[in-house]
């Protein structure tokens, strides 16, 4: 029995054209995301994982544009909708995004409730002001904080309330899908620990889709049942969290994971990767990961590996790998 | 005693809260904002001392004390015994070449315009009677130290044109140019991608080991300063509230503030049990600190009046294990 999960997203190819030539950002990435489920994206900075956030939600910087593949949420190719289209059906609606950086994602100079309002008035133009405040008290409240908060100024927030009172916003017109962008980073480990356990308990409640990006695979841990791992715009592994941190497959998966100290458990040896992520104006030829892998064979400086199948939900992209 | 490089006395800084003009002819009192509040540890030859806390908690205002990059409101720091607190300028400017500092963003720290050659060289240049051919071998000696090699290939090139982790080689380079027999490193590795942290981390194990210097390193990462420092002090609101060997803060550790601290470490193991308590809260303002113990307004231990009314002095409950938390019984 085939379901059709709420995303597919095939081959997803992004570029952005800057003077000096195509940054190829993110290259035929392929996954899926049903609905209620939880995916980590991981990888180190520049690897195309915003990217991919923004790709879904159609909404890149200058110069940056979708050229090729597609982004079926809920069996339409949102790739093919225009602006408006995306404004009125998929965004906040669908797909919400919480960005990167508390501290600067919010308007200094307006009260968050007059934040969560106006985005609850641009995409549901028939709510009045006062139904949206009201809902915005509840949002406020879901996320812990005090409802009467809700005609403060950022300023008067804490980091954590802020990052609470961006994720409340995110909520604002019943989204199905959430992103969440560097969720964690920039706050201190206890507000951390605080945010990550409100993000999985939303998920449990509202039976969300969680698209967690992050290059801390331990938040990822903490949250996610899949985890999909991206360097320089490929997708190398991906799959369930559990058999994917048991028996990672590809080099870069299992470096990565041996250079993430655990604090309590037995004390190991920390590895790193010697080198440094490519330029993606351009990127080796074949595997992206050759000049860095200390198995790189002949083949791999050749041939971009394609993502094989190895189990009922466990994808690798390697040449060493038999699928 | 001869082996303590680096001993902090009772230090203490408070900022000045800048009032406006009318708020100023209003208020009574002036403000300030106590970064630290009365610390005092010391740093043996060739041990890697960590200072771990929440951002606000004064470990970086702590680390920029020690090296008198900025002058403490009272207290003493002393350097292979001697005070150097009240020392001029001119005599300061003889003892820096011992005590260095590596910063966290190797974008920010190097000068952009000069060559990697010249950051490192510049410290060295600086020390009297060094002939050019002198710094030179200085140089390229350290950016082997540092595993830019070969150094040719570096010495003519400018920050721009290296990666991030190659940036805080050079920073690292150019602290231990000098031979310093203290370092201080703010989170050294913060900035950098996760797969590189280590390669760093060892980098700097290494050459405290060679150099037999002392270090202190200043980071928010617990799990990393694990596998980093031979003894840690954790710090809460200007104040260090426990300290002692690191195997012992990570397995036994005593004030709940240190509990809470790490458990709220995210495991990078999906099998691993999920992050249960977490304290509520945030740091308050180092402003106007909570009276008593700093930490009780979000204690979950909180045993009654004494934590509100009484600070709790950090004291030593045997091997060299310090707390300050009136859970805790009388000196031993």
């Amino acid at each position: 029995m085939m379901t059709m999960p709420l995303l597919d997203v095939q081959n997803l190819t992004t570029y952005y054209f800057t003077r000096r030539g195509a940054v190829k950002a993110a290259e035929g990435v392929s996954f899926g995301l049903e609905k209620g489920e939880s995916l980590g994206l991981a990888g180190e900075s520049g690897c195309g994982k915003t990217t991919i956030a923004l790709s879904l939600l159609k909404i890149l910087p200058q110069g940056g544009r979708i050229v090729n593949g597609k982004v079926i949420f809920k069996g339409v190719n949102i790739v093919d909708l225009d602006e408006t289209e995306m404004r009125e059906k998929i965004r906040w609606k669908g797909i919400s995004i919480v960005f990167q950086g508390a501290m600067n994602a919010l308007n200094p100079v307006f009260k968050i409730g007059d934040q969560i309002v106006e985005a609850i008035k641009i995409h549901e133009p028939k709510v009045t002001k006062r139904e949206a405040k009201e809902r915005g008290k509840k949002l406020m409240e879901m996320v812990g904080i005090e409802p009467s908060r809700i005609d403060n100024y950022p300023h008067e927030f804490s980091g954590g309330m802020r990052q609470r009172a961006l994720i409340a916003m995110s909520l604002a017109c019943n989204p199905e899908m959430l992103i969440a962008d560097e969720p964690g980073t920039a706050l201190d480990v206890i507000v951390q620990a605080q945010v990550l356990r409100l993000m999985r308990e939303l998920k449990d409640r509202l039976n969300l889709s969680l698209i967690m990006i992050t290059h801390d695979l331990s938040m990822i841990a903490e949250v996610c049942k899949k985890i999909a791992i991206m360097y320089a715009g490929y997708l190398l592994e991906y799959g369930d969290i559990v058999t994917i941190f048991k028996k990672p497959l590809h080099p870069y998966t299992q470096d990565l994971i041996q250079s993430f100290p655990s604090i309590k458990a037995a004390k190991q040896e920390m590895i790193s990767i010697p080198g440094t992520p490519p330029d993606l104006l351009n990127p080796p030829p074949g595997c992206r990961f050759h000049p860095r892998c200390k198995y790189a064979m002949n083949i791999c400086k050749k041939k971009v590996p394609e993502m094989k199948k190895i189990a009922g939900d466990h994808f690798v992209a390697c040449h060493l790998v038999k699928g | 005693m001869e082996d303590i490089v680096i001993k902090a006395e009772n230090l203490k800084k408070w900022f000045p809260v800048k009032a406006g003009f009318l708020s100023s002819l209003l208020s009574k009192r002036q403000l300030f904002v106590r970064a630290v509040d009365d610390v005092s540890f010391q740093i043996k030859k060739k041990e890697i001392f960590g200072l771990a806390g929440e951002s606000g908690s004064g470990k970086t205002t702590t680390g920029r004390l020690l090296v008198r990059l900025i002058e403490p409101t009272s207290g003493k720091v002393y350097f292979k015994g001697k005070e150097i607190t009240s020392l001029k300028e001119d005599e300061m400017k003889l003892l820096r070449r011992h005590m260095q500092i590596i910063f966290q963003d190797p974008y920010e720290s190097l000068n952009p315009r000069i060559t990697v050659g010249d950051i490192v060289a510049e410290p060295v240049r600086l020390l009297k009677g060094a002939t050019p051919a002198e710094v030179n071998e200085v140089v390229r000696q350290t950016l082997e130290d540092v595993e830019l090699t070969p150094p040719e290939e570096f010495i003519l090139r400018y920050p721009h044109e290296l990666s991030g982790g190659q940036r805080q080689r050079v920073a690292v380079a150019r602290a231990f140019a000098v031979n310093p027999e203290f370092i201080v490193a703010d989170e050294p590795v913060s900035m950098l991608d996760v797969s590189i942290r280590a390669e760093i981390l060892k980098l700097m194990i290494s050459l405290v080991q060679k150099y037999e210097a002392s270090f202190l390193y200043i980071t928010h990462d617990l799990a990393l300063s694990r596998h980093m420092c031979d003894r840690l002090a954790i710090m809460y609101l200007g104040k260090i509230v426990e300290m002692s060997d690191t195997e012992k803060i990570v397995y036994e550790p005593l004030h709940p503030y240190t509990k809470a601290l790490i458990e709220a470490v995210p495991e990078p193991d999906p099998t691993a049990k999920r992050i249960e308590t977490v304290i509520k809260g945030e740091i308050p303002s180092p402003i106007n600190p909570p009276p008593g113990c700093r930490f009780h307004t979000r204690c979950p231990a909180y045993i009654g009046d004494i934590c509100r009314k009484k600070e709790p002095p950090l004291m030593n409950i045997g091997k060299n294990h310090y707390v300050a938390c009136h859970l805790y019984g009388k000196e031993k």
